[in-house]
């Protein structure tokens, strides 16, 4: 993926590490996702896609959590590796 | 019991060891139910330390406090309606940006608290270095590292739980600032909740909750003062108002 480019968390294949820029979320999806960790600032890491696609499994500081497209969709990230 | 114990009520993420700790303090001295009325698991269980009595509520393990679920919801209602002599917010030595959220939010709710750090033999095999002193100035509570697997650090878990209990250590728990506009509306709102409720509840956490548009909590307050033959209606009616 081209580095420094802004997209949302569903768009990445595995592998690629991002930075949380935003999160289009609001009340209390906002909260559980701030509380898992998905907070602006963030490095995550696209760690594996299920078979159909969907959920996702992420990387977020130390621990490994799945999303649906649901919510990976509106969080978006600079892209800065992978 | 006629003899007088002390509650120390056991709060962490999922994962932490929370559960290791528990099983270590209270051995066969344990019973696990429900909490009224949810299907969430109670585990209770009780110790001597010094000659003193105490009794351990193991909560469920949560990543917040914001009432995302019974878990949630039944660990908070504890804390802010039980207030147990001291809370003990378990981390994981390895992951410890993601649960100093729930010990931040924990030290919003009471100064009696005490973080507590397991894990610190996996995070030793890991190269992660914790400076609990330094924690400990930077958070405002005491901080006591612990192995609960190898059972290392109990003994100076238990005597700042003793020492809190008896009120010879206090705790100043540091507080999270926010904006100047929310600031501004919880110097409004902190008052009249005292009014209201009293010196009993932690005024600047309600009023958080309350900018948060958080319902759960307000239906908890108003289930418990009722309970409590506080007139109905009457607190939520008056809280509402004044948002």
């Amino acid at each position: 993926m081209v580095r420094g480019k802004v997209v949302p968390f569903s768009d990445m294949p595995e592998g690629v590490s991002a930075r949380i820029v935003r999160l289009d979320v609001e009340g209390t999806m906002r909260r559980r996702l701030l509380d898992l960790g998905f907070i602006p600032g963030a490095v995550i890491e696209v760690l594996r896609k299920s078979p159909l696609g969907d959920p996702t499994a992420f990387r977020v500081s130390h621990t490994t959590i799945a999303l649906r497209r649901e919510e990976s969709s509106k969080i978006f990230g600079e892209v800065i590796g992978g | 019991m006629t003899v007088e114990s002390y509650r120390i009520a056991l709060a962490g993420n999922p994962n932490t060891g929370k559960s290791t700790l528990f099983n270590l303090l209270t051995g066969l001295r344990q019973h696990t139910g429900n909490w009224p009325g949810k299907t969430v698991l109670r585990a209770e269980g009780s110790f001597t330390y010094r000659s003193r009595n105490f009794q351990v509520i193991d909560l469920p393990g949560t990543y917040s406090l914001y009432s995302n679920s019974a878990d949630e919801e039944t660990a908070r209602d504890y804390i802010i309606f039980e207030k147990p002599d001291v809370t003990v917010v378990v981390l994981d030595a390895t992951a410890l940006e993601r649960n100093l959220n729930l010990a931040l939010q924990v030290m919003e709710m009471t100064d009696r608290v005490i973080v507590c750090v397991n894990l610190i033999d996996e995070a030793k095999r890991k190269g992660i270095v914790v400076d609990d002193r330094k924690m400990a100035a930077r958070l405002g509570v005491p901080v006591v590292k612990i192995s609960a697997r190898n059972q290392e650090g109990v003994d100076a878990l238990l005597d700042t739980v003793f020492r809190m209990v008896t009120g010879e250590m206090k705790a100043r728990p540091v507080q999270v600032r926010y904006s100047a506009a929310t600031e501004n509306k919880i110097s409004r709102l902190v008052p009249r909740i005292q009014s209201l409720i009293g010196p009993d509840v932690p005024a600047r956490w309600i009023a958080l909750r309350m900018l948060d548009g958080d319902r759960s909590l307000l239906d908890s307050l108003k289930a418990h003062w009722m309970s409590r033959g506080k007139g109905d209606g009457e607190v939520e009616h008056d809280i509402s108002r004044s948002v």
